[in-house]
């Protein structure tokens, strides 16, 4: 009982904080600024929620505040069963309270009529929630689980139940809550009444549905484009992954370990830098467009700017993903099927389209899917070759900060997409799962693949070969293109891009960064660097409750935090702005809506990889720690975490590196004081600034090598010491890394 | 000094569902302390459920669970004065033997310096002094699962739980570690539960042991008593092969009945039985076959393996097929053999179902 009275003690204490202590509202100029202390208690805007009741007439704090007084009486109840009850009751009311009234009570009072009607009007409404109300709902939160494991429930592990609960908590505000708040803004007028009118009439506009292009004549609209273009990026990029495995496995292909390196590309470019590239080759004055009109006289067109541009785009982007899925399915064909099928006399074009070919199918559907997500989601290629032709995540962008401004045309676009991509994230988990032959047994599996028949290897050659040396002349291009003046016109070389972004003076003897690129990019690099071990804790905990606890609703959990990875970027980004810009949550234009929303969308990988890895580890260590006295804190501390270390590492990089170069969110939530190194060289590529552009972008992708290169090293120095201590734990990070990435 | 404590255990009416699935059926157990008692039974039986359970890694549906006289039902295992050994040992591979052995006492709130001295005199009691600094890894299986003894040893644990612990041992070690735990619980006097499926474990380790199963507890006793006088059919089997014949009991007469089988009359050890049609458990190594050709009770050899020391026959009888072992064999029987059959005096229990 002494624990569990300690920890309870400490959560009533918090609670109990929130309602004395802190500010119950928002602060303007931020909590951690600590500007209010001067007004601290007295001031109407920064007075404790105790103040608000008493002084300011803000009565429905009353029931929380009771709620919370219930459960400071339960404390000292005897019969653990009874206080268990009440605790949970007490805390599961008053989340649920401090919820409804958030959204209840606007700025201006009811937000909604039908309380209006029910208690009359208030005399005034309230502010956002600040560190008052945040901390007191975090203590209901606990409260409510530790009163569920003082009940038994989970073994009676309160971490655990803590954790789930605590999970559930986050996600629903930062998932579902956003997506929720921009369904509604469909129906919403900009006052935030009722008003179908903007979803009627966006939902049947012919600029989305037109299928004229079928018929002949006009365009056809944007949802159909969008479509055919995830539908052909996918197709492309499969294919080419495909032909990339073939080659990288069954071939005498000199430069495999060339074709392993590409797997890190999609990595660590930015989106838009491949479209960047290739406007620089054939843009209207791009190398090979100049070249082709002085040699042949084949006038420049503007051929690139639109869905043949975003596709070449797209298919470059995407095919070192697709290649990251498909080596390990064609891999893991068993070869003594192969020889099996070769002793049945089949030879080895018949082996290839009878055996190989079939066992490698769900992997290839699998990677197609994945491809018609990617291009789905894609961002930074549409809005740098989109041109007029954009696609639906450049449209929602548009619909927003354009003239236009229509939040609602906003949210049916995003409404469409997200139907869209929900349905693929839906076929690829239940009508693929468990199709997979691809089987890696832990028995001794000897034997070699057999190599490929002599037409199929002459056509993955002469696929792979040319688009290799594509993709080094684009990213020659990416290198290359900040050294030269101005693009086209001027190709004489120079330093002049470079020290306009980067350049550091020194001023009365202390460092000036002069540059214009540094204030986005030590924005960029904090932010990077405060989510990346978040988002791995977060990540590996869901793993580890997914993993290694039984609970009712487990596979929804999992399915609920997986589903947020298909949620377009554009999409997150234009439901975190519905959602966060008023009452009762504000964040928009501050440092946490960016982590936040790195943290959710990153998350997934995390749990993947640490799902992965967690299921290489002997349950029997935990309940071993467990019956050692050990509290499933500590066992995560002692024992799991260091056997995971790998896994950890690889959450970390890829969480850090996407901060880094996601852009489809980020555009929507930067704002003048945190402003994110993606969106800065966004707006430089707006202004024609290419040069300062493809600069900034090259030196993002040199520090991006730099921290993998420095991490793979850490990573590599672990897995030798500990080789034969846990076999099979080691996984490797990087395959976890690429498969999920979405832009 | 590394001295553990004795407690006892008590299961009242625990019942255990997983889904719909019920794995223990109202199962009631008293162990008295400094007992060695082991759970046998087939695999899905329950006994690991119910080591579990009495672990704190799984809870029971409904009832209670006692150790040392104090409530446990709803505490959570780090809660709780067991310590377990696993099936695996389930040494912490990042950890040194000695950290392992450690790790216990530092989540019990030990210094760190008592802590490691107290885990030293664990690897010394286990006969492992100087081995602290290898990782599991370079220590040989025998030599893990005695750091996963003094894992759980050290903590002077009320009840410690052993999860099949010599499963993961070949044969020749298994014996010798089987005598060492027992020695050790024997000197240390400490309360132990055993779940095994091998009868022979049981029954050179335990005190007492309780045979499961699906979910219910079928026969509960010493070693003699489950062997010499199993409850049913199954029980019979289990420890140790046996044939189950139908006989008549003629007459009970105290201790001792007369029963009849195949026309021939023999007595054996009455435990209650009424007169009537029941049934007999007779061991392989009761049974005698001398070659003879028209006997009373008359068989014929089916099929016969010559093993070394002993052959094992089966024979086509009037009351079944018997299984046979003859440690005569100097005089191996071939098939088809006409042959009379005949009881020893022991090894022959009436059996109620």
């Amino acid at each position: 009982m002494d624990h569990r009275n300690r920890r309870l003690d400490i959560v009533l204490g918090i609670g109990i904080a929130a309602f004395l202590l802190v500010p119950w509202y928002r602060i303007e100029g931020g909590f951690l600024g600590f500007g209010w202390f001067s007004g601290f208690p007295s001031e109407a805007s920064v007075t404790p929620g105790i103040l608000q009741i008493l002084e300011y007439g803000r009565w429905w704090l009353t029931i929380p505040a009771l709620i919370m007084a219930a459960a400071v009486a339960a404390r000292f109840l005897r019969d653990p069963m009874q206080r268990g009850a009440v605790l949970a009751a007490a805390g599961a009311a008053g989340v649920l309270f401090l919820t409804l009234q958030g959204l209840a009570i606007g700025f201006s009072g009811w937000s909604w009529t039908i309380s209006e009607t029910l208690f009359g009007a208030l005399a005034d409404g309230q502010p956002s929630m600040g560190a008052g109300a945040v901390l007191s709902a975090v203590a209901f939160v606990l409260i409510f689980s530790f009163g569920l494991a003082e009940r038994g429930v989970m073994k009676g592990d309160a971490f655990v139940v803590a954790s789930i609960a605590m999970l559930v908590f986050l996600v629903a505000i930062f998932v579902f809550y956003p997506v929720g708040s921009m369904l509604v803004g469909a129906f919403q007028d900009f006052d935030g009444s009722f008003n179908p009118d903007g979803f009627t009439r966006n939902i049947q506009d012919n600029s989305i549905w037109s299928l004229g292009c079928v018929v002949g004549g006009e365009r056809c609209g944007v949802a159909w484009r969008t479509l055919w273009l995830a539908l052909m990026t996918a197709g492309g990029s499969t294919i080419m992954g495909l032909a990339f495995a073939l080659v990288a496995t069954r071939t005498r292909f000199p430069f495999k370990k060339g074709l392993r390196l590409l797997t890190v590309l999609p990595i660590i470019t930015p989106p838009f830098v491949i479209g960047l590239a290739l406007t620089l080759l054939f843009g209207r004055a791009g190398v090979i467009t100049e070249w082709m009109s002085s040699l042949f006289g084949i006038e420049p067109g503007r051929w690139l700017y639109g869905l043949t541009g975003i596709w070449i785009a797209q298919v470059l982007s995407f095919t070192p993903i697709s290649f990251l899925v498909l080596i390990g399915v064609v891999e893991g064909v068993s070869p003594s099927m192969e020889e099996a099928s070769q002793t049945l006399r089949a030879d080895r074009w018949r082996t290839f389209w009878r055996v190989s070919l079939p066992l490698m199918k769900p992997g290839i559907a699998n990677a197609f899917l994945i491809g018609f997500i990617e291009s789905m989601a894609d961002f930074g290629n549409p809005l740098v070759l989109g041109g007029s032709h954009g696609v639906l995540s450049t449209e929602i962008f548009f619909a927003v900060v354009g003239s236009q401004n229509d939040p609602s045309r906003a949210a049916v676009l995003a409404i469409i997409l997200l139907c869209f991509t929900l349905t693929a994230f839906l076929a690829q988990r239940y009508w693929l799962s468990g199709k997979n032959f691809a089987t890696v047994t832990g028995k001794g599996d000897s034997g070699a693949h057999i190599a490929l028949p002599r037409p199929v290897s002459i056509a993955v050659h002469a696929m792979v070969i040319p688009w290799m040396v594509f993709t080094i002349v684009i990213y020659g291009m990416i290198l290359f293109g900040g050294f030269v003046k101005t693009w086209g016109l001027d190709n004489s070389l120079t330093l002049d891009h470079y020290a306009r972004a980067f350049s550091v003076e020194m001023r009365d003897g202390a460092l000036a960064w002069t540059g214009v690129a540094w204030n986005s990019f030590w924005t960029t690099i904090e932010i990077a660097l405060i989510s990346a071990p978040l988002t791995a804790a977060v990540g590996l905990l869901t793993a580890y409750l997914i993993v290694r606890q039984k609970f009712a609703g487990r596979n929804v959990f999992e399915f609920a935090l997986m589903m947020s990875f298909a949620i377009p970027g554009t999409v997150i980004g234009i439901s975190y702005i519905m959602a966060f810009n008023l009452p009762p949550l504000e964040m928009t234009g501050t440092a946490l809506i960016l982590i936040a929303c790195f943290v959710f969308r990153n998350m997934p990988v995390g749990v993947r990889g640490g799902v992965a890895a967690m299921s290489q580890l002997d349950k029997s260590l935990d309940e071993a720690s467990l019956t050692l006295r050990a509290t499933s804190f500590r066992t995560i501390r002692k024992v799991i975490l260091p056997l995971l270390r790998p896994a950890i590492t690889a959450a970390l990089v890829y969480s850090f590196v996407r901060a880094i170069t996601s852009i489809s969110a980020v555009i929507f939530l930067v704002s003048a004081e945190y402003n994110m190194a993606t969106s800065y060289i966004v707006g430089l590529v707006e202004n024609g600034e290419y040069g300062v552009a493809i600069a900034y972008s090259s030196m993002l992708i040199v520090v991006m090598i730099v921290v993998i290169a420095g991490f793979q090293l850490l990573v590599g120095e672990r897995r030798l010491r500990r080789e034969n201590r846990v076999a099979g734990v080691t996984t490797t990070p990087s395959l976890t890394l690429g498969q999920e990435k979405t832009a | 000094m590394i001295t553990p404590r004795s407690g006892s255990v008590v299961f009242q009416n625990i019942k255990k569902q997983f889904g719909a699935f019920t794995a223990i059926h109202d199962l009631s157990l008293t162990i008295e302390p400094g007992q060695l008692v082991t759970l046998l039974g087939p695999s899905g039986c329950g006994k690991t459920t119910t080591l579990r359970m009495l672990a704190g890694l799984e809870h029971p549906s409904s009832g209670k669970i006692l150790i040392g006289g104090k409530d446990v039902t709803m505490l959570p295992a780090n809660e709780r004065d067991v310590s377990m050994v696993f099936q695996s040992y389930a040494l912490f591979p990042h950890m040194s033997s000695l950290d392992n052995v450690a790790y216990g006492l530092e989540s019990s709130g030990l210094k760190k310096k008592e802590a490691r001295e107290k885990a030293e005199e664990g690897l010394k009691l286990v006969g492992l002094a100087g081995m602290g600094g290898r990782l599991p890894a370079e220590l040989s299986g025998g030599q893990q699962q005695r750091v996963a003894v003094a894992r759980a040893l050290v903590l002077e644990p009320q009840v410690l739980l052993l999860d099949e612990p010599l499963s993961n041992l070949d044969a020749r070690l298994r014996r010798q570690v089987r005598t060492e735990i027992r020695e050790l619980q024997q000197r240390l006097g400490f309360t132990a539960v055993y779940v095994t499926h091998d009868q022979d474990e049981a029954l050179a380790v335990s005190d007492r042991i309780v045979i499961m199963k699906d979910g219910v507890i079928a026969q509960e006793g010493s070693p003699r008593d489950l062997y010499e006088a199993p409850a049913s059919a199954f029980i019979a089997d289990f420890m140790g092969e046996a044939n189950v014949v139908s006989c008549d009991v003629i007459s009970v007469d105290g201790a001792d009945a007369t029963i009849r089988i195949a026309g021939l009359e023999h007595r054996v050890p009455s435990r209650n039985a009424k007169p009537g049609p029941a049934k007999l458990a007779v061991r392989p190594n009761s049974i005698t076959l001398e070659p003879a050709s028209g006997a009373a009770y008359p068989g014929q050899i089916t099929h016969a393996a010559y093993l070394g020391d002993h052959v094992e026959y089966e024979v086509e009888t009037s009351t079944g097929r018997l299984f046979v072992v003859d440690p005569a064999v100097e005089r191996a029987l071939a098939p088809a053999t006409e042959v009379a059959i005949g009881f020893k005096g022991r090894g022959i229990a009436i059996i109620n179902g």
